[in-house]
Parts: structure tokens; C-alpha cells; sequence
């Protein structure tokens, strides 16, 4: 059985919203129960619609937002009770993009190394084996040391970034939609990056992204998330060739794969994204579902197994309602 | 009456900056047809977007425009006035933003900023534009269409605003839409409905669109035909299918291995790249712009500027000087 590096179960993230100066707040939950468990060396991408709360998720995991309530455990440890340094070494960001998470006025050498100093190093000469380390496993020329991030291109930049995550060696690597913000040419050699380093280091990955295509290369599983809930996790390919939940399915159905002889497709989704603060009732999904039931919109669905994936749908419930699928 | 919306022949555009002058357009020429869509593909800083900003005579004022002809539905429009100009801007062609927060006004209704674009144009009372504009909403796929008249564009979703964005374009019923990135900022659920919803209304009103973007899934999806640009200049034309199919130059075929196709590209594979970085445009520049970065590139490349040719008959051109055969050994 191989290692677990994340465990969470039933984590929530509530936000109170202002309404306005005299009407009081609203509650917003944007992580909304999620259980998760990702073991070492696998990479879990996290595919949702912009509001689904794929970042809370990753701002919870890496100690930068607490929840409001659940337990998450990385390595075997609950992070409540882990010091906030030595959650640091364990689990690490790269954000989306690299122009505005690298400080203009520091060198690329000072960047790098200043997860360290945060960790408590002092010996320059440490930091700047460590740094020059660093920037080879990434693919940086030495020559860049003493640059500055305006003297980079997008791609270094984000190379920068990568050694800044690396250089104290953690075992989890959190990625905000890694290449989103880079050029095409580029996108390709930092995936190829990424992949590499988890091998060589051994890495677990998160990989948030919209970008189906990169996730599909790159994850070993994936988990798709609605509303705050993940409503469908699998393997990768078993995803990608039989999805089970309706949203999935019309996720893959919107990808657009470079192939000319194909049009533009209708995905049906019609309604835009529901409201946070104001959720639909029962399946949070039915009133953009093509195979919504009446049954759909009082119970939310329990989750279930079903064609090796998790799944949370009515479709696939065993409350006695009458089957479609 | 012929089907060319719109033509431009030799188009640069010129930035003077401290340290030289930047060349950032050179030498493009295009047309688009009526019904049909024109994408022009490329990385950042490629010039994709000033080119399009030249054809509306929108550049920063900085910029120096040279351009030998400009028609519009075969009309020269080179030599219009600004007044002119901005007769045919939003009426005649009309141009779709990438941020839709950032092109409508915050302080303005929806419904303001509607009318005021067809009262703009047209001799039409305040009653008319408010029935038309509601009318349009409906038609982009807006639900509750009377209500959102009198909404803020802060009120609605991304995938809400750029449907005003479209809407409000399409009021003059233009001849020619350009648009710039108009689904980077969607979600993609959102931006398939996006473009499907631009297919239709071009179908519609059968009007020439010019898409311009680095995504090269959507310009498989929607193009009629396709411009890649390096480095300010069109390196490869061609329809669709010539271009995915049987990309000539080697900028091209560099980007189609760049990109993972499901069902294609194996996972976990590593995915081919191009090394190097575009070069500065500033001064003059001799030779092939992509010469540092081509695997393929000998001293032929470097000595001398590189015109387009044509290719597989008379649709699809590339500008470089390798021998076809030479290069398919290689890809």
C-alpha cells in the first residue's frame, strides 16, 4: 500500500459575505464536504468552473486558509497541529502567474533562496549551494543568479518559480494552474518540467487547472468539482473514456481538441454557473442537467462507486429512483 | 456585389521606443470573405493584436501605421477622416474585446451603453433603440432580457458580460467583426457556448469575423482559413485543414507538437517545445526571425529576408527558404 500523503475528510470552508452596511452577512460555503486521499507520487488535478472552490481547497491544504471544519492530515500528521515552518517543508505552491508572484526587486538568486532563510538557514554559503542546486534541476543557466525577474522571459520566470517551491524539498507541490498564463511553447516545456521533477524527487502533485487537455496528460487521477463538492473523482483515463456524472461528461464535451473536422460543440449546459450563496436545492447540478429527475432537485445524491469511479449523481444512487443511465 | 468584406495590403506598424525603433508589424497582408472566419494564431508579442488594432485605426498614438491599400466591402477606407473612421467603427466593423469588465463602462447600465452605440449610428428614438437592444439580448441567449437592460455590467458573470459584449457589437449589424481573444477569459463550458453562439450569428448575418487568439484548439474548431504570425510578420496561410493537416513551416509544426491531444499524445509523454525565445524587433533585422530557434536553420536563412511562398496550390503560403522534403525528414 503505498504512502498516504493527504487525507481529508468532510472538510468545509464557510465565508461570511456582506450584504450591504445594514443586512448583515450571508453565508457562502465554497469547499462543501470534501474527502480526499492522494498517496505518493500520484498527481490529483482538481477541474472545475471558475467558483467551484478548487483554490479554497488548495489554500486550505497548504495552511493558508483554515477550515471551517473537517480534518486534513499530510503525512500522517493533522495540520492543526503542525507549526506553520514545518508545514512549509512539507507542502509547497506554484501559482498561476509569474509575473505578478516573483518580487521585481529581488534577485532571482535571493528569491529562490528565501524559503530558506525563512526556514531559520543563515550560512550564505549553504543557501547559495542549495540555490545554484536549485536552479540546475530546473533548467535556469547559473548566469541568471544575480538577474532580475524583468530581465526573464514568461517561461524562466516560472522556472523561478518552481525552484522557489523545490529548493526546501517538500514532499507535496501544490500547482495553481500552472501554465495557463504561459505561451503555448513554453506551456509544453514546463509541463515536461513538471513531470520530470516528480520522478527524479519523488513528488506528489495537486494540479489545479481548466485546462482538460494538460490535465489529462499530466494526472494520474482526477477529481471534478461542482459547487464546493467534488462530484466525480477517477483515474485519469477511466475518467476520460467512460465519465459517469452529466457534468463531467459536458466538461469533456467543451474541450476543444485541435482536430479541424470537428465544429464548435453544444454542450447543453445552457444556465450559467448557479450562485454560491444562494445553491440550488437537492443536486446542486440539476438545473443545468440534461438528465435531471424530478427526484433531483429535493435530495442531494449520496456518493457512489460506480464504473471504478466515484460518483455523486441520482443516476447512479441506490435510493430507488427510477434509472435513466 | 462581391463577397470581400475586407482586404489589407502591406501593413506595418512601427513603435519609435529610447533604444530604437520596434518593428512590431511587418509587412501583412489579409481578406476576409463574407461568412467567413479568419484566425490569426501566434504567441504574445507576436503582433496579433496591433494588427487588428491597425485595422480599426485604433493604435496607441505612439505608433507609426504604413499601409499601401485598406478596403473595406472594396472601398478604399484608407484616406477616410477620423469622423469617417469612427462612422465605420461599431457600425460597420465592430471589435470584441478579450476582458469584457474592462470594455464596458462600470458606471453606465447595459442598456445605456446599447443605445447609446445604436443612437450613435443611427437616427433612432430612445424607444426603438431600447426594443432593438432588448431584442439583440435575446437573441445572444440572455434570459430576462428587459431586466438586464437596466443592470450593471458588475451585476453579471464573465460568460454574461462578453454575450453583452457580442450583443452590443452586433446592433449595426456590421459587415466585419474582429475579435480579440474573446474567450481567454471564460471558463471553457462557457467559452464553447461562446463560440458556437458566434458561429451562428455569423451564419446569421453573414458577416466576416477575424478571431484572434493562441489557442490553437479553438482555431481548429472555428477557422475557415488561418494566419500564424512570428515576430510580426505572417509566417504560414492556409485553410483549416491545410494547416493542422500539413503545416509547412516549421514555426508551425513546432507549435502542433507543443500542444497534448487527447487520444494522440500519450500521457506522461514528454511534449515537443521550441527552445529559445522570440527575438527583439528593434532596428533592423535581416534573415528568417524564427532562424535562432529552427532546428532545420543554415546560413541561407540568415543572409537574407525570406518572402512567403506558395505552397500545395494557391491557398496555403510560408515564408521559408528550406526544401519541403528536407523538412518532412526531420518532422
Amino acid at each position: 500500500m503505498a504512502e498516504v500523503m493527504i487525507n481529508a475528510s468532510a472538510v468545509t470552508r464557510d465565508f461570511s459575505i456582506s450584504r450591504g452596511m445594514f443586512r448583515g452577512k450571508q453565508r457562502l460555503q465554497a469547499v462543501n464536504g470534501v474527502d480526499l486521499t492522494v498517496t505518493r507520487g500520484e498527481v490529483l488535478a482538481l477541474v472545475g468552473e471558475s467558483g467551484c472552490g478548487k483554490t479554497t481547497l488548495a489554500k486550505i491544504l497548504l495552511g493558508l486558509l483554515p477550515q471551517t471544519s473537517g480534518s486534513i492530515s499530510l503525512c500522517g500528521t493533522p495540520i492543526g497541529n503542525v507549526p506553520r515552518l514545518d508545514l512549509a517543508q512539507m507542502i509547497q505552491p506554484i501559482f498561476q502567474d509569474p509575473y505578478s508572484s516573483l518580487n521585481p526587486r529581488k534577485s532571482i538568486g535571493s528569491i529562490i533562496g528565501l524559503p530558506m532563510r525563512v526556514q531559520g538557514v543563515v550560512d550564505q554559503q549553504t543557501i547559495l549551494r542549495r540555490v545554484e542546486e536549485t536552479m540546475e534541476l530546473v533548467g535556469l543557466p547559473p548566469r541568471l543568479l544575480n538577474a532580475y525577474p524583468n530581465q526573464l522571459s514568461g517561461g524562466q520566470r516560472q522556472r523561478v518559480a518552481i525552484a522557489r517551491a523545490l529548493v526546501n524539498r517538500p514532499r507535496i507541490v501544490v500547482c495553481d494552474e500552472p501554465t495557463s498564463a504561459l505561451d503555448v511553447s513554453v506551456q509544453s516545456q514546463i509541463l515536461n518540467l513538471l513531470n520530470d521533477l516528480r520522478t527524479e524527487l519523488n513528488l506528489t502533485y495537486i494540479i489545479i487547472s481548466h485546462n482538460l487537455a494538460v490535465v489529462e496528460h499530466i494526472a494520474s487521477r482526477v477529481a471534478v468539482m461542482y459547487l464546493g463538492r467534488i462530484v466525480e473523482q477517477a483515474e485519469t483515463t477511466t475518467l476520460f473514456r467512460n465519465p459517469q456524472h452529466p457534468y463531467t461528461r459536458a466538461l469533456l464535451d467543451s474541450v476543444l481538441t485541435p482536430d479541424p473536422r470537428l465544429g464548435v460543440p453544444n454542450t447543453q449546459l445552457g444556465a450559467s454557473y448557479p450562485n454560491p450563496i444562494d445553491p440550488p436545492s437537492g443536486c446542486a447540478f440539476h438545473p443545468r442537467c440534461a438528465n435531471a429527475m424530478p427526484h433531483c432537485a429535493q435530495a442531494a445524491p449520496d456518493g457512489t462507486t460506480h464504473n471504478d469511479a466515484y460518483v455523486e449523481c441520482h443516476l447512479y444512487s441506490d435510493s430507488g429512483v427510477a434509472r435513466t443511465g | 456585389m462581391s463577397n470581400r468584406v475586407l482586404s489589407v495590403k502591406n501593413l506595418s506598424v512601427d513603435i519609435p521606443l529610447a533604444d530604437g525603433v520596434l518593428h512590431a508589424v511587418d509587412d501583412v497582408n489579409l481578406h476576409v470573405d463574407r461568412g467567413e472566419t479568419l484566425c490569426i494564431v501566434g504567441e504574445s508579442g507576436c503582433g496579433k493584436s496591433l494588427t487588428s488594432l491597425a485595422l480599426m485605426d485604433l493604435l496607441p498614438k505612439k505608433a507609426i501605421r504604413t499601409i499601401a491599400r485598406l478596403d473595406l466591402n472594396e472601398v478604399s477606407i484608407l484616406d477616410y477622416s477620423e469622423k469617417q473612421m469612427s462612422d465605420v467603427r461599431g457600425n460597420r466593423m465592430g471589435m470584441i474585446f478579450q476582458e469584457p469588465m474592462t470594455s464596458l463602462n462600470p458606471a453606465f447600465t447595459i442598456g445605456n451603453q446599447m443605445m447609446e452605440t445604436l443612437r450613435r449610428h443611427h437616427d433612432i428614438s430612445n424607444a426603438d433603440a431600447k426594443n432593438l437592444a432588448k431584442k439583440m439580448l435575446e437573441k445572444v441567449g440572455i434570459t430576462a432580457a428587459e431586466q438586464r437592460l437596466n443592470q450593471y455590467p458588475h451585476q453579471l458573470s464573465g460568460g454574461l458580460r462578453q454575450r453583452v459584449m457580442i450583443a452590443m457589437t452586433l446592433l449595426c449589424e456590421p459587415e466585419l467583426i474582429i475579435a480579440d481573444e474573446p474567450t481567454t477569459a471564460l471558463d471553457v463550458t462557457i467559452q464553447a457556448q461562446i463560440l458556437l453562439l458566434l458561429q451562428e450569428l455569423q451564419d446569421e448575418f453573414d458577416m466576416g469575423l477575424i478571431l484572434i487568439t493562441h489557442d490553437l484548439g479553438v482555431v481548429a474548431r472555428i477557422a475557415t482559413r488561418v494566419a500564424v504570425m512570428y515576430a510580426g510578420q505572417i509566417v504560414e496561410q492556409g485553410t483549416v485543414e491545410q494547416i493542422f493537416e500539413n503545416p509547412m513551416h516549421p514555426y508551425t509544426r513546432g507549435l502542433m507538437r507543443c500542444i497534448p491531444v487527447p487520444g494522440k499524445t500519450r500521457p506522461g509523454e514528454p511534449l515537443g517545445s521550441i527552445p529559445g525565445m522570440v527575438p527583439s524587433l528593434i532596428g533592423s533585422f535581416t534573415g528568417c526571425r524564427f532562424a535562432d530557434r529552427c532546428d532545420l536553420a543554415k546560413e541561407a536563412c540568415r543572409t537574407r529576408d525570406v518572402e512567403l511562398r506558395d505552397a500545395t496550390g494557391k491557398t496555403q503560403a510560408y515564408r521559408c527558404v528550406i526544401d519541403p522534403q528536407a523538412m518532412t525528414k526531420v518532422a
